[in-house]
């Protein structure tokens, strides 16, 4: 496996042992990897948590950024260099809560991007707080009568919002999540992907044993093509469903710019054509 | 009413009315027309924050010589509905030639009367009003007919019943004008200048937007917000022909990042906003100081504190934008005072945000983007600018440790190397560290590149008035012209003025030149004297005076020329 260009050696990992995150990082390499992406070519682009770490530890570029902001500078990113393979990972918490509201434009943008949630439902950083997607009841530092709030639902947001690819998985299912993953990374537009994971450290309800015992497959008479079966599954609490709940092709952001209308180069190798902007400024006479 | 003294070399023309009633349309006819008779023209307006009804102007310059300032004077005063006498009561005099519809202003004493209701109704509707308005004003002003003509051939040419009953209602509105001007014995010195007419006419915004161009922009994400939003429209105009990224953000934040991510990608980004937006912004621009990303913001002042007055004027975001943002990192604040300097410091700013791998501040206010004059040329330079990217090696690192703390700056997809850009306190490959030595050697390497703000990418000050001063009047941004105007009136031969477009940091020519006044005077149009203590904390030496204006409104030439003159005669 060390031939694997995604594999950054050497690296002073700062997850706990037992994290999830362990397993999210191999699928991630072997994901790249076996799409044979280019490392010179593909940026991760995250925000900050546990799971916002992940590009410290890929050889790959990253734009480790704030919490909640990887969306817009990854969007910024796949906007001005359209050639690049852009990913943003991050946590629960920096995805759905901070970043809520770029999570759902983002969605109404649809860049070609793929957007890997790292859903533990709980805060690991700021150490043990409740996360958006924290079940009601689970008690926490914060909320030690339990959480009040109806958890968010990312799929069922998703999908209302028509997104061109929703999926959810579960790190403890290696072979079907990296099919997930690459299918997600090979869609053309915005796709979504929930990734189920244990936090062994804050979260004792939602275990290891507790996704095995609450997650299931979507049908194999499912169609993601089918934006109302897709939403009634993305409803269902108990189990909640695993799997490519959603999936359509739609106009890609960028490629839909002005900005790119006429001169299909990355920014990086344009120049101002001052005898252009000479008339422009004539117009104004 | 005796109007005929004001009507030497210089005409002050307001016209006011409520929104939605077509000021606009007025000022476009008149202003085109003026400058194409070869006069010299400015105009600015003041408007409430609402999209019908209410009380708005605008104030037009016309003179033989350039004019580039907001004067109070009022020498003719159209106005348009009954309320606009009231608002503009302040600036109406015995000398002021006030003109309104007779049905709407019965019983008002002095009236130049003109049945703007009927005269519009007889072409065809009241929408004709504005051309009678401007035909009857042209003729008061001496102007040809033919050239009004023109104007109105080139603004409705592309529809022809539009246009001939625009012309219609221009000629009905020049004849009751020429014979109004006979009977008021109106007679109009102003001499044309020919090359005038051949000049630029544009506002701040448009000076602005093209500025950005000629910096090499090519992205912008932004959130509408007054008065900021002309620069972003002017880009989205001007997408397709410059190739520039433009997208409408969700929200400030998101507009930040996305220019960081541009910037990062290879992009040469922009954002445009105003105190509330930015003040949004503030973790972004942290952001742009901790991973050492170029950014450019275009910051769009208007008074606050909170929504403020939406509309108007003022200049107190100068504390903001040197203090927002977590941490300590340099920045570059750059305040334009004429359209020359808007285009400029625009085009500066990316300049300047991409040699120091630091953002720049572009601060405006409405006032500059909201006011037009004739400006004979931009300073477009020849060569387009340089993007200062490398192509990387294998071994890349983005914070490699250098003399004058600036790394070459790689972008992702152009080289052998990965470029690692993290918010976390980073070693020189990018990566986490919280070690004491990596943190202070990143600390020093980032506040060293203040020096290069500071040394020859600063945009240079200008002295006006004697060299060997004694008294020093100060003024950044958009006072400049009417300190310019009201120091040229005054001529005082011991009072110069320093105008600051680079407000931070400041260059040592300026602090040299801070500290030789004998009395030194700030002017700012905001309450606090935000430069002033600037000034004092990069310099030690305190103002002597503040003049100070926080009404939501510019200084005006008069304002500062009371002032100066009281102020010499001390």
């Amino acid at each position: 496996m060390n031939a694997n260009p995604f594999i950054r050696e050497g690296c002073d990992i700062a997850w706990c042992p037992g994290c999830g995150n362990y397993a999210i990082l191999k699928l991630m390499s072997e994901t790249l990897a076996a799409l044979k992406l280019d490392p010179q070519q593909t940026v991760l682009v995250s925000g900050i948590g546990q799971a916002a770490k992940i590009p410290q530890y890929l050889q790959s570029h990253f734009f480790n950024g704030l919490h909640g902001r990887a969306l817009p500078a990854a969007t910024a990113i796949k906007a001005s260099n359209p050639g690049l393979t852009v990913i943003a990972e991050s946590g629960d918490g920096d995805m759905y809560g901070e970043g809520g509201n770029h999570f759902i434009h983002c969605i109404r943008r649809n860049p070609n991007l793929t957007n890997i949630v790292h859903n533990n439902m709980v805060y690991g950083l700021t150490k043990g707080q409740a996360s958006p997607t924290s079940q009601r009841g689970f008690e926490t530092p914060l909320q030690p009568a339990g959480v009040i709030l109806e958890p968010f639902n990312p799929l069922a947001v998703a999908i209302s919002l028509d997104a061109s690819f929703v999926a959810r998985a579960f790190i403890g299912h290696k072979e079907q999540t990296l099919d997930i993953l690459q299918q997600a990374i090979r869609h053309r537009g915005y796709a979504l992907v929930d990734l189920l994971q244990p936090c062994v450290t804050f979260n004792k309800l939602n275990t290891y044993q507790w996704f095995e015992a609450h997650t299931h497959y979507l049908d194999s008479d499912h169609d993601p093509g089918d934006r109302t079966q897709a939403f009634a599954r993305a409803i269902e609490e108990d189990p909640l469903r695993l799997g490519i709940f959603y999936r359509k092709e739609k106009p890609v952001f960028e490629e839909q710019l002005e900005g790119y209308k006429t001169d299909k180069r990355p920014l990086y190798q344009r120049q101002v054509d001052m005898s252009e902007l000479g008339k422009l400024i004539g117009e104004f006479t | 009413m005796q109007a005929q003294p004001t009507f030497n070399k210089e005409v002050s023309i307001v016209l006011g009315g409520e929104a939605g009633q077509g000021i606009q349309t007025i000022e476009t006819i008149l202003t085109r027309t003026l400058k194409a008779s070869g006069l010299n023209v400015f105009a600015t307006k003041e408007f409430m924050s609402r999209i019908r009804g209410g009380s708005n102007s605008t104030s037009i310059r016309m003179a033989d010589r350039p004019v580039r300032a907001y004067a109070e004077r009022a020498d003719l005063c159209v106005l348009l509905d009954y309320d606009a006498h009231a608002w503009l009561q302040p600036r109406i005099t015995a000398d002021t030639l006030v003109i309104g519809d007779p049905v709407v202003f019965e019983d008002l004493p002095g009236l130049l009367p003109l049945p703007l209701a009927e005269l519009a109704q007889q072409v065809g509707g009241k929408i004709y009003a504005n051309s009678v308005a401007c035909g009857f004003v042209a003729a008061l002003l001496g102007l040809e007919q033919e050239t009004l003509e023109n104007t109105l051939q080139q603004l409705f040419g592309n529809n022809r019943e539009r246009l001939e009953k625009n012309l219609h209602a221009a000629k009905l509105g020049h004849e009751r004008g020429e014979s109004a001007a006979r009977q008021k014995q109106l007679s109009c010195h102003s001499k044309a200048v020919t090359e005038v007419a051949g000049q630029l006419y544009l506002n701040g915004s448009q000076a602005v937007g093209l500025g950005a161009i000629a910096g090499g922009c090519n992205f912008i994400g932004s959130y509408p917000m007054s008065p900021s939003t002309g620069v972003l429209q002017f880009l989205a105009a001007s997408a397709e022909r410059f190739g520039i990224v433009v997208e409408q953000a969700e929200d400030e934040i998101s507009a930040i990042n996305m220019g960081l991510g541009s910037w990062y990608a290879g992009g040469r980004a922009m954002v445009s906003t105003s105190g509330g937006g930015f003040a949004l912004m503030g973790e972004g621009l942290s952001l742009a100081g901790g991973m050492e990303s170029p950014m450019v913001v275009h910051l769009a002042q208007r008074p606050g504190p909170a929504t403020g007055l939406p509309t108007r004027t003022e200049q107190g975001d100068l504390d903001l934008a040197l203090y927002a943002g977590h941490g300590e990192f340099p920045r570059a604040i750059l305040a334009p005072g004429t359209l020359e300097d808007a285009f400029d410091c625009a085009r500066q700013a990316f300049a300047l945000a991409d040699a120091s791998q630091s953002p720049v501040i572009i601060l405006t206010d409405q006032y500059l983007l909201d006011s037009s004059y004739n400006v004979p040329q931009l300073p477009i330079p020849a060569a387009p600018p340089e993007h200062r990217i490398i192509e990387t090696a294998a071994d890349y690192r983005r914070y490699a440790l250098t003399e004058n703390g600036l790394s070459p700056r790689g972008i992702p997809g152009f080289g052998q190397g990965l470029v690692c850009l993290d918010s976390d306190e980073h070693d020189e490959a990018g990566f986490i560290t919280e070690r004491s030595k990596v943190r202070v050697a990143m600390v020093d390497k980032r506040l060293k590149k203040l020096a290069l703000l500071r040394g020859e990418l600063a945009v240079p000050h200008q002295l006006f008035g004697p060299t060997k001063f004694q008294r020093l009047l100060v003024g950044w941004g958009s006072t400049r012209p009417a300190i310019e105007e009201a120091l040229a009136q005054v001529a005082d031969p011991k009072t110069a003025f320093l105008y600051c477009p680079q407000v931070y940091p400041l260059t040592d020519a300026v602090q040299k030149l801070l500290l030789a006044a004998q009395r030194l005077i700030v002017i700012e149009n905001n309450a606090t004297a935000q430069f002033a203590r600037l000034i004092q904390r990069e310099t030690g030496r305190r103002a002597d005076a503040d003049w100070l204006q926080y009404d939501g409104m510019p200084f005006s030439v008069e304002n500062l020329e009371t002032r100066l003159r009281q102020e010499v005669t001390l």
